[in-house]
């Protein structure tokens, strides 16, 4: 039986071990942390229906139960390439093999103390939007101060579209999620005052235009267009943020409560190690690169190598599923093709 | 006061707490479409009072939620009402209606 | 606020001070307007701390000012700058201590134009050679005087007879610390603390006894921006500038202001005058101001320096209420005689800021 390493056990990894294994593969799941769902374990609701997290994710660990060899806490230390296919070294002088690598690595999420000027890790309340999921799965949103916020202000891009910040790229996900969290906060404090500092509005995906109109209408959650330059804290902790709103052309200055910072995707830094000992390319944004962006966008430049998921570039969870569903098909495609090619050349070599 | 030959530039700054927002509340209540405005310039684009003037009504409707009122007094009568925006906006925003009660608003707000 | 946050972020931002040999190059601003302030800053390195510094009579100045307000060009400052490394090299110092943080931020941008465009030093050193027939090394250690001050906070808090505490209280005063633009701004690693955290005169302050007041707008620009003020009919736009800080600091109450750069000195005082003449304004308590001191100024106050030695009657803002609430003696009667006693001459008191 042909075998399988996935390498991530988020939702790419989940997902895409669940197909292999049904289509009669040996896969062998491996994830570094001690469970699965990778970031999906953090979060609350998903854009565009604000349906529970978790219901998502209960649908793909009912998948992973078919027969996958799940190794948990597990790294990947080593890998060698060889004709026959991969000599895969892990953490506690584990050794397995595999026909063919799926790298379903993900993302790092951007690290907003990075972003000195706003304060993250410095004054009391400035939160990112991965910190705000945690407090709606908890149940409440609370200033430091133990305090309702009344008054609360998303900046978009924080490490997204930011060369210096050593991200260029768009994560593309944050503005729905943005949008999504304004309104949770909105149902959650209904008298309270929301403000989205945005550059652009990306809401590229079904529903997400109607998820923005919804909160400016329904929500009266206001939409200011400009980039946070620098935050500060008032005496009573509260943060003054400066901004300059670019429609009117004119600098604008506002307390709020709380700040909450929409941290975008980064390339993973855990697979550089991978990255090495396969060979594999990456672009200029970090992220790995596809063998062919339209034709073959889950190859690698390595043969028997597949990735999908944020390895190869922001992605949203319907994407990565879909994903996950065609690499099947281009692993089974790859390893009949490989018994061919050795068919033939076994039979050559009696000539 | 000695007269030193310069003055204090007065903060050019838009202070959103310090500011009301009055006319910005009265008008959505008058005229909640002015919540859907999403600031694409449509009715700007091909106003009227636009040609000859500076006047822009996607900036009056910001202006109006900043609450930055003095600039909106000094700019709203110039429309002169001819109802192109209302036929051009794509998000049906009764834009004829929210000059109205924008000047309605200014003309009765004592404070303004 | 969290503390560890900054802490965090202070740890990446350390730099090079040398430990001793210091060339001094002098601020052609503060010479003229608070002239005791580097003279008290040679006497502390040399006396106080027992360290090397040779204070050149033959430098010049920078030319920043007249750079910054083009009048000067570049090629013209990189030359003049290529001077003083030479009157350094010349005299058998590597380390380049400076007092001004214009001149601070000029040689800093100049050694890093230089790095990246190595044509561009190149062309300097033919400069010089066709018009003074010099040579020149390039310094090993370039530092702020205010640098040296932090390398060497906890000696100087030591030896310090009066501490940044209300003797009356014991509550350590509260501290606003001002940082000049040219710091760290354009280069924040070659800062103490970065740009946006500058930990070089908190760092001081705090081994001083002093507690660090972070305001909204501590980042902001004193407003001094070279044609800003030197053009007389702009000068708004500086005042504005430091107003903005003014107010945003007063609700917190501090006790003092500490700037480490010679226009933010001079306007963070000057211009709460101007303000009150024009405003009405005051930002102290009892229609006094904020005290404004350099850093040298600061140190010396609590080494046991005379205030009036040292020209503090030099500012607008009287710096009394900072002294009495330090505990440190002073004699009001001497504050306007200057060395050997002579009469310096007493100012005429402002209107509506109370000065005494």
């Amino acid at each position: 039986m042909k075998s399988i390493a996935v390498i991530g056990g988020g939702v790419a990894g989940m997902e895409a071990a669940a197909k292999l294994s049904k289509m009669g593969f040996s896969v062998t799941l491996i994830e570094k942390t001690n469970q699965l769902g990778g970031k999906l374990n953090k979060w609350h609701a998903l854009f565009p229906s604000r349906r529970p997290a978790d219901e998502v994710l209960n649908g793909l660990k009912t998948r992973v139960q078919l027969g996958i060899n799940i190794l948990l806490n597990t790294e990947v230390e080593h890998i060698e390439n060889d004709d026959d296919g991969f000599a895969i070294a892990l953490n506690q002088n584990r050794m397995i093999t595999a026909h063919a690598i799926l790298l379903a690595t993900g993302f790092d999420i951007f690290d907003a103390g990075k972003k000195e000027e706003y304060g993250h890790g410095i004054y009391d309340n400035v939160i990112t939007s991965v910190e705000l999921e945690k407090a709606f799965r908890s149940g409440a949103v609370k200033t430091l101060q133990g305090k309702t916020p009344k008054k609360i202000a998303f900046i978009h891009c924080v490490g997204s579209r930011d060369e210096k910040a050593g991200n260029p790229h768009c994560s593309k996900v944050c503005c729905v999620t943005g949008v999504k969290q304004a309104i949770e906060l909105k149902e959650m404090i209904p008298d309270s005052e929301i403000y989205m500092f945005y550059l652009d509005l990306r809401m590229f995906g079904r529903h997400f235009e109607e998820l923005y109109k919804e909160a400016q209408v329904k929500h009266h959650i206001q939409f200011i267009r400009g980039r946070l330059s620098e935050a500060f804290e008032n005496q009573d902790h509260t943060v003054m943020i400066k901004i300059e709103d670019t429609l009117i052309a004119r600098p604008l200055k506002m307390n709020v409560d709380l700040l909450v910072l929409l941290v975008g995707m980064q390339p993973s830094g855990s697979i550089n190690k991978i990255i090495h000992d396969l060979e594999l390319e990456k672009e200029k944004d970090g992220f790995l690169k596809q063998a062919d962006k339209h034709l073959a966008p889950h190859k690698t430049n390595i043969p028997g190598v597949f990735v999908i998921g944020a390895a190869s570039g922001p992605k949203t969870i319907e994407e990565t599923v879909n994903e996950a569903g065609a690499v099947t098909f281009e692993i089974a495609d790859y390893l009949q093709n490989k018994i061919a090619t050795k068919i033939l050349k076994n039979e050559n070599s009696f000539i | 006061m000695i007269e030193f030959g310069y003055s204090i530039q007065s903060n050019r700054q838009i202070d959103f707490d310090r500011n009301t927002r009055q006319v910005y509340k009265y008008i959505r209540r008058k005229e909640p479409s002015i919540d859907w405005c999403m600031s694409c310039g449509t009715c700007a684009s091909g106003c009227t009072a636009g040609y000859a003037s500076d006047f822009s009504l996607r900036r009056m409707i910001l202006l109006a939620r900043r609450g930055e009122e003095k600039e909106i007094r000094d700019g709203i009568f110039r429309c002169r009402l001819c109802g192109k925006c209302l036929n051009a906006c794509p998000r049906g925003v009764n834009t004829r209606n929210i000059i109205y009660w924008m000047q309605q608003a200014v003309k009765n707000t004592q404070t303004l | 606020m969290k503390i560890e946050g900054k802490k965090r972020l202070w740890r990446e931002y350390q730099k090079e001070i040398a430990e001793d040999h210091y060339y001094f190059a002098r601020s052609c601003v503060r010479q003229q307007i608070f002239p005791g302030a580097e003279q008290i800053c040679v006497k502390i390195l040399q006396h106080d701390l027992g360290r090397d510094v040779f204070d050149d009579p033959g430098h010049t100045t920078c030319t920043g000012i007249g750079y910054h307000t083009d009048v000067v060009q570049l090629e013209t400052i990189m030359t003049v700058v290529a001077r003083q490394f030479s009157l350094m090299t010349n005299a058998g110092y590597e380390n380049f201590a400076v007092s001004c943080i214009t001149s601070f931020g000029i040689y800093t941008e100049i050694l890093e134009t230089w790095h990246h465009f190595p044509e561009t030093e190149e062309k300097t050193r033919e400069y010089l050679r066709k018009a003074t027939g010099r040579e020149f090394k390039i310094p090993v250690n370039l530092a702020h005087t205010s640098d040296i001050f932090y390398k060497f906070r906890h000696e100087i808090a030591q030896k310090s007879r009066y501490k940044l505490i209300n003797h009356n209280t014991g509550e350590p005063l509260r501290v606003v610390e001002h940082i000049g633009c040219h710091y760290a701004k354009m280069f924040p690693h070659k800062g103490v603390g970065g740009a946006e955290y500058p930990y070089v005169l908190a760092g001081l302050a705090e081994a001083l006894g002093g507690e660090i007041v972070d305001y909204p707008e501590r980042r902001h620009c004193c407003g001094f921006g070279f044609r800003q003020y030197v053009v007389k009919a702009n000068r708004g736009y500086s005042i504005s500038a430091s107003k903005i800080k003014l107010e945003s600091m007063k609700p917190y109450k501090p006790d003092l202001i500490v700037t480490n750069c010679p226009g933010c000195t001079v306007f963070l005082d000057r211009w709460q005058y101007a303000i009150s003449e024009m405003e009405g304004k005051t930002y102290g308590d009892n229609g006094q101001g904020i005290p404004v001191l350099t850093f040298e100024e600061l140190t010396a106050v609590c080494l046991g320096y005379s205030p009036w030695e040292i020209g503090l009657q030099m500012h607008n803002v009287g710096p009394e209420p900072l002294l009495r609430k330090m505990g440190v003696p002073f004699d009001p009667s001497r504050k306007y005689l200057g060395a050997g006693g002579k009469n310096i001459g007493i100012p005429e008191k402002p209107k509506v800021l109370v000065v005494e």
